[in-house]
């Protein structure tokens, strides 16, 4: 058990290797001098030289690949000339706050989608299923972000339940209470899609897991309803379900780039969004391949998760 | 004989009306329907949206600045700059549908390719191509495409690109696991061995059993795409001014959120409308081109057979049974059509006793034996007649916890596949604790006790560090003797065990066997045996019922029923099967098939196979007649002791 | 029938040797390998029925699908009429012209998505180069060799019965005319009154075209019923090999014995069982020495140490087994 997760862990090292050199190739497609893409057209002449001897592009692409990636692995991710402070700083800060965003979500989608598929399935074509597949589908066709807009304009403007944006109370917040407060709104609008596609898959992995042979011999042995559902059909159903959870961290990751927009959090994908239309692309850089490595450490979890589950994958 | 042969192959005649066409089942579905109709709606009215009556989308008009829905000549009224809302909304919806579709189409091609040699060609081919996918996979979704329009910088074109790009791995590795399998499949081999090439394999053999897959993930896909370019023109990376798509639009109106909610809740609302449409409609597809969900595969199974008994009948008990079947009739309802799996047999099994079922697959020997506690799957098994007596309780009669409590208790099964009927993940020790502590409220440690010593009296060699493995840790013969060890866990008196060593090799088969005939011994249990092998029966049952078309044709003692068989489908199945030590014996097939049970023949059911059917036969029903004692036979001219008719 | 079926060879399989898996990983380290051919030499000789029986895991599928050329050997050769099957000379279209294969799932060998005539027509068309009447003439003549009426040809697999598919599925194998083909359990897929049918039709085409059957099973009773010659392998090897007659009445390999023991037959009341805690050897970590000794009750030292040779039984010199100790000679 232990060596497989660490054998998962080392088997992460080439994938999180190979996740850099995409970036690494992407940065290399800009069209045009690098460093004044890079920089943008704001870009002082002293910045192009030293962005230029950075990136060492006198050298061939591989070198220039490593001079990189030997920087990136002593931290040094560029500065960013649009906040004139390194990446490094400015990324890492906004992270916790997706992290917090991402990682509600991420539990409410899991908790509520697997709720209601399995509900769903053990009621299958009842009232509450019908009602239950009806919402899930809606949930998964209504665009988040204008979804936000809906939910600000109702909670936050005409009802003021909720505060509309931000993290925290301009004034005297700051507290826990106050960030679950101000948390309601986004996480719950960033979690609507992925509960959504949760929720279908544990239902049919439920009544596809209710079909199999040793569900006729759960019953066949006197086990009552109760633990084949939940005992025997559950665990199994679980089996296909992690690695989609796993999945959906990086629609959750990903998604959050609309959501902080739309409820101007502080986190990383509101500051992509900024990054890319001022064309500070060292910031880009930076903000996806933190983003990217976080998604590939909750893949692993899930792997881990399912291996623990599972003893057919040791 | 060729004559014979030939008339038994006719074909079977086209039956239509159970398998309705698929636009017929999509049509079904009212609500893909429903998405269709939208669907379509939206798409034609977007198409014509050059000729349609509309002011010029970019046409500003500052002066008829945020003019709300239902004005005077703009009926969803006009946004910031005065543009007409109606028009921008038509000319973004084409937009947005044709980067959608086109994003879509471009994902499919490039994702399908990639599976499908992936797939086929298998090895290190594979390996390279999907780590590649998986490189590309390890990004989150919209970030990559994020990234792929910083660099190429804001614009519609470039948001296609991305959203196609980032969902080209989902297409590659939906087909390639589909590819894969078909390439396993034998008649890629067979086509091989036609002599096609590899290209000519993968076009012509593999690709038409793909597509549907790729439909299904391209209907699946597009509402997606279509949200995902909305998501990037409404961060204002997409679709750039005066163009509108739906998500800019949806993007400009963001900034006069509070003031003028129409400008952005409208194209919201389309977006919504239309990604809403198009699932629906992707999810009839995939129910019409999915064979699981045709054939009503994903319906949940309930805890136990419904019963719906037209009449309970008056029974009087078998003397001495502990088993009575009394004209027990279960039937399948699938579509219109009513299966009659089991069409009234009777049976009875004293302690100790072994009575065996024979029959070919289709015969009704497996539901017979489910039927007796409720496990044949409801939808769409039923019970439709008869009584089970367990000492003369009816069972069909009995609550459902007093199943549960029998169920394991009394009556228990072992099955046939000791793989897949076995949990995969829990321990065979844990299965068996479960097994003890659904009947005896008793500690874990004594339990697990019990079952140590359960896998003793099946003879599993290293008991204690047995309990501790899991099922797929075990070869097929330890496995059985674990199903049969779950099976004796409560004192079971009567034991059904539905084909138990067809999935054995014969050695492993004669093991099981024996180690069956001594636990009937010793724990006087009495056994209800499924088998189609006469060899099988000889080596264990003391009683035969010969099952054909749902009822029993022939029962009695298996030495007089193989010696001289009276129903001629009973002499005619002893007489196809090769026998061991005799290969000089001319093999006497049996021409034609069995009847569906959905459509039974009048009269007797073997009569349209049997060479001596007369007029007779074929009208009433057929009477199981007493030739002699223990011996019946439901035949008007059996081999021997002609019936008093 | 004499005791050899003397003649001419067809096949010649010589240390053929078949390993899945196997190889270094990146690390250098070994990766768990199976066996499931080892060293095996048999001829087929021309016009014969040769059986193969095994338990499940034995090698007979794997050498099945040596022979037609849809798996290549990791060692030893293969001769089709002297011809070596994986030399330069021979693509797989040619040698498909000499040897077919009849599927064991007849249902899955044929693709869901043709009609009969497309699925006919393929090795008349990319194996013989047929044109349009000639290909209608041969699909009438090869519907007729099995019993199938010709309106079934523009039918999909999936209205067919088991038997009828897999007759399909022996007309597909006729169809290139071939000398050999191999059978992989032809019939196990089948219900009991349907094997005979297929059973019988084969036997005729055998005789009406004069074709070399390999046939594949596992079934005891159907390959004795069937073949002239038969051999038993166990664990990827063959360890007897004869005549029909002779191995299943006076089996040599003790594993034969167990074998013909344990199946049952209608009528034989008690099948006897060996002891249960025998295992077979694990494929991963073959024991050296006879795979069978740990389950054999003859075994002494010398079955844990080395491969016991195929030998010839004295005064029948086609009859051969790979025992130290085998039945018939004590």
């Amino acid at each position: 058990m232990l060596s497989y997760i660490a054998k998962r862990l080392l088997a992460a090292i080439p994938v999180l290797f190979g996740l850099t050199v995409i970036v690494f190739l992407i940065m290399a497609m800009i069209p045009g001098d690098p460093a004044t893409a890079i920089l943008g057209s704001y870009a002082t002449p002293d910045n192009v030289e030293r962005l230029n001897r950075e990136l060492g592009l006198d050298k061939s692409l591989p070198q220039q690949y490593v001079i990189w990636l030997g920087n990136l692995l002593h931290g040094d991710f560029g500065r960013s000339y649009t906040l004139n402070r390194p990446v490094i700083d400015e990324v890492m800060e906004r992270f916790s706050a997706t992290l917090i965003l991402a990682g509600t979500s991420l539990l409410l989608c899991s908790v509520l989608g697997l709720l209601a598929g399995v509900v769903s399935a053990v009621r299958q074509y009842s009232w509450a299923d019908k009602a239950i597949t009806f919402v899930v589908l809606v949930g998964i066709s209504v665009p988040s972000f204008w979804l936000g807009l809906i939910l600000i304009l109702f909670f936050a403007v005409k009802w003021q339940l909720f505060p509309a944006s931000g993290m925290y109370a301009i004034y005297g917040g700051g507290d826990l209470k106050d960030l679950a407060y101000h948390l309601v709104l986004p996480a719950f609008t960033l979690a609507v899609v992925a509960t959504g596609v949760i929720a279908r898959l544990t239902r049919t992995a439920m009544l596809e897991v209710l079909r199999q042979d040793f569900i006729r011999t759960a019953r066949a042995k006197g086990v009552s309803e109760r633990g084949v559902i939940y005992r025997h059909a559950f665990k199994a159903a679980l089996v296909t379900i992690i690695p989609v959870i796993g999945i959906q961290a990086g629609f959750v990751l990903g998604g959050a780039v609309y959501i902080e927009t739309v409820f101007q959090w502080p986190g990383i994908g509101s500051m992509l969004v900024k990054a890319i239309s001022t064309r500070d692309l060292l910031l880009v850089q930076g903000g996806v391949l933190v983003v990217a490595a976080a998604y590939v450490l909750f893949n692993l979890a899930a792997d881990v998760i399912q291996t623990i589950l599972d003893p057919r994958l040791r | 004989m060729a004559e014979a042969a030939a008339v038994g192959a006719r074909p079977q005649k086209k039956r239509r009306s159970g398998r309705p066409s698929a636009w017929g089942l999509l049509f079904n579905n009212t609500l893909a329907t429903a998405g269709l109709l939208v669907f379509g709606l939206v798409v034609i009215v977007a198409l014509a949206a050059p000729v349609l009556p509309l002011p010029d989308p970019d046409a500003t008009a500052p002066a008829d600045r945020l003019l709300r829905p239902l004005a005077e000549g703009h009926l969803l009224g006009t946004d910031a700059l005065g543009r007409d809302i109606l028009s921008r909304l038509v000319w973004g919806t084409r937009v947005s549908l044709a980067v959608g579709i086109s994003a879509t189409l471009i994902a499919a091609f490039f994702g399908s390719l990639i599976g499908l040699v992936a797939g086929y060609a298998g090895g290190r081919a594979d390996t390279l191509l999907m780590r590649g996918i998986d490189m590309v996979m390890a990004f989150p979704y919209i970030l990559l495409a994020l990234a792929i329009v910083a660099v190429l910088g804001p614009g519609l074109l470039n948001a296609l690109y991305a959203i196609a790009v980032v969902n080209i791995p989902f297409f590659a590795r939906n087909i390639r696991g589909i590819a894969l399998g078909l390439s396993r499949r034998e008649f890629v081999d067979a086509a091989r061995l036609s002599g096609k090439s590899n290209v000519q394999i993968l076009l012509v053999e593999v690709l038409p059993n793909v597509l549907p897959v790729i439909i299904i993930t391209m209907s699946t896909t597009i509402g997606w795409m279509i949200l995902e370019t909305a998501g990037l023109s409404f961060l204002g990376l997409g679709a750039q001014p005066p163009q509108a798509d739906l998500g800019s639009m949806l993007g400009e109106g963001r900034k006069i959120l509070f003031t003028a909610p129409h400008v952005s809740v409208i194209p919201g609302l389309m977006i919504f409308a239309l990604v809403m449409s198009i699932n629906l409609l992707g999810d009839g597809v995939r129910d019409v081109l999915d064979p699981r969900l045709k054939s009503g595969a994903l319906t949940r199974p309930v805890a136990r057979t419904a019963v719906m008994r037209d009449a309970v009948p008056d029974i009087v008990p078998q003397e001495g049974a502990l088993l009575d079947v009394q004209g027990l009739r279960t039937e399948f309802r699938l579509g219109g059509d009513v299966y009659r799996a089991v069409g009234g047999i009777d049976l009875h099994i004293r302690e100790g006793e072994c009575l065996g079922i024979v029959g070919e697959s289709g015969s009704g020997k497996s539901v017979s034996a489910m039927s007796i506690m409720g496990l044949v799957p409801t939808p769409p098994g039923r019970i439709a007649g008869g009584a089970a007596l367990l000492d003369g309780e009816d069972l069909f009669a009995a609550s459902d916890e007093r199943i549960r409590q029998l169920r394991g208790g009394a009556v228990s099964y072992v099955f046939q596949d000791p793989l897949s009927t076995l949990h995969p993940l829990f321990t065979v020790g844990r299965q068996l604790v479960e097994a003890i502590q659904a009947h005896e409220p008793v500690a874990r440690r004594k339990a697990e006790e019990k079952a140590r010593s359960l896998l003793d009296l099946v003879r599993i060699p290293n008991p204690a560090e047995r309990l501790k493995s899991y099922p797929h840790e075990l070869s097929g013969g330890m496995r059985q003797r674990v199903c049969i060890a779950m099976a004796l866990a409560n004192d079971a008196r009567i034991l059904i065990a539905d084909e138990p060593t067809t999935a054995l090799d014969v050695t492993v088969q004669a093991q099981v066997l024996s180690l069956l005939g001594k636990l009937r011994k010793e724990r006087r249990a009495g056994i209800l045996f499924i088998t189609h092998d006469f060899g099988v029966v000889s080596a264990i049952c003391d009683r035969i019922a010969v099952m054909y078309a749902g009822r029993f044709v022939e029962t009695g003692g298996t030495e007089e029923i193989l010696s001289s068989p009276a129903h001629p489908y009973t002499a005619k199945l002893i007489d196809c099967v090769p026998v061991l030590g005799e290969p000089e014996r001319r093999l006497d097939a049996i021409e034609g098939r069995p009847p569906m049970v959905n459509a039974l023949p009048e009269g007797c059911a073997f009569a349209p196979r049997c060479p001596r059917a007369e007029d007779d036969c074929r009208k009433g029903a057929i009477p199981m007649v007493e030739l002699a004692e223990g011996r019946s036979v439901r035949c008007l001219h059996p081999l021997w002791g002609e019936a008093d008719a | 029938m004499p005791e050899a079926v003397a003649g001419e060879a067809l096949v010649e399989i010589d240390g053929a040797e078949r390993i899945f898996g196997g190889g270094r990983n990146i690390l250098g380290r070994r990766k768990p390998a199976v066996h499931a051919v080892q060293d095996v030499s048999i001829e087929v000789m021309k016009g014969e029925t040769l059986g193969i029986v095994g338990e499940s895991g034995c090698g007979k599928s794997t050498l099945a699908r040596l022979l037609v050329g849809l798996d290549a050997p990791t060692g030893g050769t293969i001769r089709f009429g002297g011809e070596d099957v994986f030399g330069e000379k021979m693509d797989h279209r040619r040698l498909a012209r000499r040897v077919q294969y009849v599927f064991q799932d007849p249902v899955s060998s044929l693709n869901p998505r043709k009609t009969i005539r497309t699925i006919l027509e393929a090795p008349l068309v990319h194996l013989l180069g047929k044109n349009r009447r000639e290909r209608a003439e041969r699909l009438s003549e090869l519907m007729d060799a099995v019993n199938l009426a010709p309106e079934f040809l523009d039918r999909y697999p999936h209205e067919f019965s088991g038997g009828q598919a897999q007759r399909i599925g022996i007309a597909r194998a006729l169809a290139a005319d071939p000398e050999l083909i191999v059978l992989d359990e032809p019939v196990s897929a089948l219900d009991v009154s349907v094997q005979a049918q297929v059973l019988n039709i084969l036997d005729g085409l055998k005789s009406r075209f004069g074709l070399t059957y390999v046939f594949i099973s596992h079934d005891l009773s159907v390959v004795e019923s069937v073949s002239d010659r038969v051999a038993v392998m166990y664990f990827g090897r063959i360890v007897e090999i004869g005549p029909g007659r002779g191995v299943f009445r006076a089996p040599r390999h003790p594993y034969t014995r167990l074998l013909l023991k344990s199946a049952p037959a209608p009528g034989r009341k008690s099948l006897i069982p060996e002891d249960a805690d025998t295992e077979l050897p694990d494929p991963y970590d073959p024991p050296p020495g006879c795979a069978f000794h740990a389950r054999c009750p003859r075994g002494t030292e010398i079955c844990m140490k080395e491969v016991p040779p195929l030998d010839p039984a004295p005064g029948a010199p086609a009859h051969l087994s790979a025992c130290y100790h085998p039945h018939g000679e004590d």
